[in-house]
């Protein structure tokens, strides 16, 4: 379908050449005229080339922040190794600086990429290629949440050393990085796709890893009713809960699923906003 | 105001052999509201009814100074931006009711590689592959195929980011390449590249359009190299095209027009009579002098600034048949620097 007489290809300078064409066989143009489109990218291959992509990302770019994350979480638990003497409030503190290494990357780091990447002009490089704009969201969160694999595993079994708290159960964080990383990282790419500028981007980002420190760390306890509530919207606070359940000795499965389910709720919704919100900023 | 539509065929019907038709297209960008203290901006119409045939097989270049309405022409064919009216024909779809279409039938070199950046070359170059449909083994056959051709072997294995400006533009113009399309699109490809580099965009563009009867629609401010590479030209000014033809015959318009360039080596001898007459016609910046002069004039003016007392002021000068520049400024662009980026 591509090939064209060799009297079009061949000419190019002169200003005769809309004259010589004419009446050229044309072996392009087939019945009704429309050329056949190049086929589509399928959602799975153009999400794995995604996420391909923004792993290798991390070798240039993301390695010290992910260090920043790690670093961030671990003294935040010595700091509070002079407050918090286990029980219940060392279980949250654990927990809550664990996943705060998820909300850190998959929330801030995704939103400000994303804000960036629409303010540039980035954008168009998706938006002219025909893939599905939920590989390029799920693509994008998927790494962004694998970036939080070693800071949170890292984080939990610090911390479980430091409050002397048992690691029978850490595995758990199978579930809880993908789950409470889907719902950060959905959150996060729904900002910064979202925002109208790539500063506000950024500082959603920011504040929403500040509430997820505070409204996470800190044991709920202590919380006035209000910011209780606010802790109850956070979909990091399901995660933090479904964590620190599992240092119980016996852990209550049922609620450490429910927990997990809220994530996994919130995650499924808010990438399915971040790709609305793609598509809107794609194409304008 | 030279305001010469678009298209020798009549308009409203595409030629046949039409791969884009792009019949009054408008667009409107909307007042930008002021914030506190500074001037809000008026409304743009950075497209004022456009209309354009691309032939198949051609290298047509879009040509104008900066807020021309090149770009986003550009965005509204690769269906990144939607028109407030008029109809945009690509190979046989309509690119305003189906904007989708436009990345199954362009390959689209933007000017932005941000998406890219943090990527090595060959990394950029596959997953732009893939995105475009290929298999995993078809993206990296044609990766490897690419980067042979435009000489990147030896930068494949680096991030885009650490390399310079030419490399940069290079390795994205590599990945508008992976995944075969009929139509290309360019927006200044060249920026930055020294002349190895831009050999290798220009042979292989053509090598698309001889092989496989590419045709390609190029951005570009340079007019040297529109001069030499382009098959047809518009000129945007203003949203507007206010003039399309071959180079050959755009430099027509200007006539028979000679440009007399004149460096003085201080003050321009105004007291010789013939210089303080040519003043009116010239275009001065600086020390230099600019004038366009039908060949007896031009032969005159040299004549006077070389023989008589004017020749001890004179620095240089040169003569020069128009060029695309010329054209541009003869057709009533009214922005007097020229085409070229500062």
């Amino acid at each position: 379908m591509t090939a064209v007489s060799a009297e079009v290809v061949s000419g190019r300078a002169g200003a005769e050449d809309p004259a010589r064409s004419e009446g050229c066989a044309r072996p392009w143009s087939d019945g009704d005229g429309a050329a056949p489109l190049a086929p589509r990218a399928r959602l799975l291959p153009a999400l794995v080339a995604v996420y391909r992509a923004q792993l290798s990302r991390a070798r240039v770019a993301r390695i010290p922040l992910l260090f920043v994350a790690t670093f961030q979480s671990v003294g935040i638990m010595v700091l509070m190794r002079g407050v918090v003497d286990g029980g219940d409030e060392a279980r949250a503190v654990v927990a809550g600086s664990s996943v705060l290494v998820v909300a850190f990357v998959a929330l801030n780091l995704l939103a400000q990429y994303f804000g960036q990447l629409r303010a540039s002009g980035g954008l168009d490089h998706y938006a002219t290629l025909p893939v599905p704009p939920a590989a390029v969201v799920l693509g994008a969160a998927a790494a962004y949440a694998s970036f939080t694999v070693p800071g949170t595993a890292v984080t939990a079994v610090v911390g479980s050393a430091l409050f002397h708290l048992p690691m029978t159960h850490l595995w758990v964080l199978v579930a809880v990085i993908p789950l409470a990383g889907a719902a950060l990282a959905g959150l996060g790419a729904a900002l910064g796709l979202l925002a109208p500028r790539q500063e506000l981007a950024t500082l959603c980002g920011q504040l929403g890893m500040s509430a997820a420190l505070l409204l996470g760390v800190l044991p709920a306890a202590h919380l006035p009713a209000p910011i209780g509530y606010a802790r109850d919207l956070l979909p990091s606070t399901y995660g933090v809960e479904a964590l620190a359940r599992t240092f119980d000795e016996r852990p209550d499965w049922l609620l450490v699923a429910a927990d997990l389910g809220v994530c996994a709720a919130v995650g499924v919704v808010s990438l399915a906003v971040a790709t609305w919100a793609y598509r809107r900023a794609a194409v304008r | 105001m030279g305001a010469k539509q678009a298209e020798r065929g009549s308009p409203g019907r595409a030629t046949d052999d039409a791969v884009c038709t792009v019949r009054g297209l408008v667009k409107t960008y909307p007042a930008a509201r002021g914030r506190r203290g500074a001037p809000g901006a008026a409304a743009v119409r950075a497209s004022d009814g456009i209309d354009l045939d691309v032939r198949r097989g051609e290298i047509f270049g879009l040509l104008g100074p900066n807020g021309a309405g090149k770009s986003t022409l550009v965005r509204q064919l690769t269906g990144l931006l939607r028109p407030d009216a008029g109809s945009v024909d690509l190979l046989g779809h309509d690119l305003v009711r189906h904007p989708e279409r436009a990345s199954r039938l362009v390959g689209y070199l933007g000017q932005e590689s941000t998406a890219l950046d943090e990527l090595t070359v060959s990394l950029a170059a596959e997953t732009t592959g893939r995105l475009r449909g290929l298999t995993l083994r078809d993206a990296r056959a044609e990766r490897d195929a690419v980067i042979d051709e435009l000489g990147l072997a030896a930068i494949a294995g680096r991030p885009l980011k650490k390399l310079s400006g030419g490399q940069r533009r290079l390795a994205c113009f590599a990945a508008t390449l992976v995944g075969e399309r009929p139509v290309l699109v360019l927006d200044e490809p060249t920026t930055g590249m020294d002349p190895v580099a831009r050999r290798a965009v220009w042979a292989a563009v053509d090598r698309r359009r001889a092989e496989r009867g590419a045709t390609v629609l190029l951005v570009t401010h340079n007019v040297i190299e529109a001069e030499t590479v382009l098959d047809r030209v518009a000129v945007l000014e203003r949203g507007r095209i206010i003039a399309c033809d071959t180079p050959t015959g755009l430099k027509e318009l200007v006539g028979d027009e000679v440009r007399v360039e004149l460096v003085w080596r201080a003050e321009p001898p105004l007291d010789v009579p013939e210089v303080a007459a040519l003043r009116d016609a010239a275009h001065e910046s600086g020390r230099r002098w600019s004038l366009r002069l039908a060949p007896a004039e031009a032969r005159a003016a040299v004549a006077a600034v070389t023989g008589g007392p004017a020749f001890a002021a004179l620095d240089d000068f040169t003569l020069a048949t128009p060029s695309l520049e010329d054209v541009y400024l003869a057709l009533g662009g009214d922005r007097t620097e020229g085409l070229v980026k500062g």
